[in-house]
């Protein structure tokens, strides 16, 4: 009876607890922080258990909202792509909730309950946006997530406010346009169900007419707003950078994946390969625009001083792997994307929360609050040199593999400049983090400049920083290790007809 | 001419859909007062509300309720040409709860501002950002 209803649970558990939370958790930090988990455990269960059904059953879950029947009422569509990424989403929310008790009790001293509130509402809306299967349902989800974030994101210090007010503008206006691009799929096919949608776009006629591709411009419009793609890119630096670490550990990994896996299911789920590189043929365009991405993000990056930005910058540069690689339209570009995603949740997550730890125990965010990290927060520094290796691409990292996969799409397509923005952002990031790497090293600790013969006391962060950090590190050499069983498993069966 | 008038006339609702958009967009790119850009967002998400009921509307049909519907022994098919369509009606009443809530969030926002920046013209705050 309850495995019926697992698919549900993944939203509901969060949502719940976020209800519970404001009732109940008024007077306690640890009432409210004990909630929270228990939220954020129950939605991970709920996760691998539908995970696991996937990967055992035959197709995807089909899970209906009050039992309408699917063009009418609203459904949930639990496949191999949606289950991977509602996997890696509720677990990274986990890890960052066990993440947040000290760093939350610093940062947020006062109406804690609010503030977990909105995040199990944030996680929630992420939730709900990859399992809905209806493109109504999804820009609910989508705004409910994204007024969360708002508020999560203007909690924070120095210029969060005004940071967080364009966020507020240009999400707005990402979102609408997303509304608007439905409104035009909706006049022309009268259904709002991503399945039903996917039949009636199929004709010949649907193919050529201009009001599909307005609507599909304008879809596609709002979700690059969304997952900050060049040149829409300019309100994610600022925002995430001026929030506070919980925020930005929880925010930075998931939102800009969520928004990648939004393009990549409407594209062809709603839309057909078909469609969109035969009638369109952008592919040539699009891949030059990610590129540029990846440049700008990566360069910028190598311009920061400031931990975060610099982490922000790179978020910029990932999402112009993942946009290039389902764009290079074929096979080997595409699993890239998609394994991409999954590793790069984790990436993210484990340098934002090594970051995270540094500024929690230092006090400071600049690039050298790293001095003499290695001797003073041994675990951290290794979980960051983790984290990094990753994000240049050095094996067993899964970082390496995502690239790899990347690659090959590229060559087999012959988009060569793809190739070189991969190897130009790799050797970028290698700079990047041998830099750090050097400052860490060798910089002396102290102002005097001789830290370096006198005794250092190890500062490590507490264990609740550091298991969560730890976990997602060793993650992210073990998604590389099982590479070719993910593919083989998982990724494969994500590959849409027509590639 | 009259091509072009006709063409205009046909589809006057769009039309003014566009024009409320314009105007959204304008406001929230081009006017230096923050809280008129919150104006401008709420005129944009408006004029998507416009657009959505608009097209619901069908020439000499009524509101979407059955009359006698309920407990009617014979159910005739119904003609759905005497009926306006509901469901963008149904959508944009969520819509608007959720532009609702982002004009608050953001009118919350703006008055943080206020009181960290003392104003919510943008150029004063960039200028008090650099100093």
């Amino acid at each position: 009876m309850i495995a019926a209803q697992t698919p549900i649970l993944i939203l509901l558990a969060p949502l719940f607890s976020g209800i519970l939370i404001t009732i109940f958790a008024q007077k306690s930090k640890n009432v409210a922080f004990f909630l929270l988990i228990l939220g954020m455990v129950g939605s991970f269960s709920a996760a691998c258990n539908v995970l696991l059904q996937v990967l055992q059953g035959s197709g995807p879950i089909h899970y209906r909202l009050g039992d309408w029947p699917p063009p009418f009422g609203i459904e949930l569509v639990i496949d191999h792509l949606s289950g991977m990424v509602l996997f890696m989403v509720s677990g990274a929310a986990l890890l960052t909730a066990i993440y947040s008790k000290h760093t939350v009790e610093v940062e947020i001293p006062d109406r804690i309950h609010h503030y977990y509130t909105l995040y199990t509402l944030l996680v929630s809306g992420l939730l709900g946006m990859v399992a809905t299967g209806d493109v109504f349902n999804l820009y609910v989800l989508l705004e409910i997530s994204a007024l969360s974030s708002y508020a999560l994101l203007a909690r924070g210090r120095g210029l969060a406010y005004i940071a967080t007010f364009k966020y507020i503008i240009i999400g707005t206006i990402g979102a609408s346009f997303y509304l608007l691009g439905v409104g035009y799929l909706y006049i022309k096919t009268g259904t709002l169900n991503m399945a039903d949608l996917s039949t009636m776009l199929a004709t010949p006629e649907m193919h050529q007419s201009p009001s599909i591709k307005i609507g599909f411009i304008f879809i596609i419009l709002g979700i690059w707003i969304k997952m900050a793609f060049f040149p829409l890119q300019g309100w994610l630096p600022n925002a995430y950078s001026c929030a506070s670490t919980t925020t930005s550990c929880l925010i930075a990994p998931l939102m800009t994946k969520v928004s990648v896996y939004i393009m990549i299911r409407l594209m062809f789920s709603v839309f057909s390969a078909d469609y969109i590189f035969k009638t369109l043929q952008w592919q040539q365009f699009m891949v030059w625009m990610a590129c540029i991405a990846i440049v700008v993000g990566s360069v910028s990056a190598l311009a920061q001083r400031n931990l975060k930005r610099m982490l922000c910058y790179i978020v910029v540069a990932e999402v112009g792997y993942m946009v290039g690689g389902v764009w290079l339209a074929n096979s080997n570009g595409f699993s890239g994307a998609v394994y991409h995603i999954m590793s790069d949740v984790m990436m993210t997550l484990c340098l934002f929360m090594a970051v995270g730890a540094v500024i929690y125990k230092t006090g400071e965010t600049s690039l050298e609050a790293m001095r003499g990290i290695f001797r003073r927060m041994p675990i951290t520094a290794a979980a960051f040199l983790v984290g990094g290796f990753s994000i240049i691409g050095i094996p067993p990292t899964c970082g390496f593999f995502s690239k790899w996969y990347l690659i090959t799409g590229a060559i087999e397509t012959g988009q060569f400049h793809f190739v070189i923005a991969l190897l130009f952002s790799s050797l970028i990031n290698a700079i990047l983090f041998f830099r750090i790497i050097e400052i860490g090293f060798f910089s002396p600790f102290d102002e005097n400049g001789h830290g370096t013969h006198q005794v250092i006391v190890v500062n490590e962060a507490p264990a609740m920083m550091l298991v969560p950090m730890v976990i997602s590190a060793a993650s992210l050499i073990i998604i590389g290790l099982y590479t070719r069983f993910l593919m083989s498993n998982i990724v494969q069966w994500t590959i849409p007809v027509g590639l | 001419m009259d091509n072009v008038l006709t063409y205009i006339v046909s589809g006057y609702n769009y039309w003014a859909a566009l024009i409320l958009i314009m105007i959204g967009m304008y406001g929230m790119i081009a006017k230096n007062n923050l809280l008129k850009k919150v104006i401008g967002m709420s005129i944009f998400q408006s004029a998507i509300i416009l657009f959505y009921i608009s097209i619901s509307y069908k020439s000499n049909a009524s509101i979407p309720i059955i009359a006698h519907g309920h407990g009617v022994a014979d159910h005739t098919a119904i003609d759905p040409n005497l009926y306006v369509n509901p469901l963008p009606h149904v959508l944009m009443l969520t819509a608007i709860v959720v532009g609702v809530a982002t004009l608050g969030v953001a009118l919350a926002v703006l008055q943080k501002i206020y009181r960290v920046h003392g104003t919510i013209e943008e150029d004063e705050i960039l200028e008090s950002i650099k100093e």
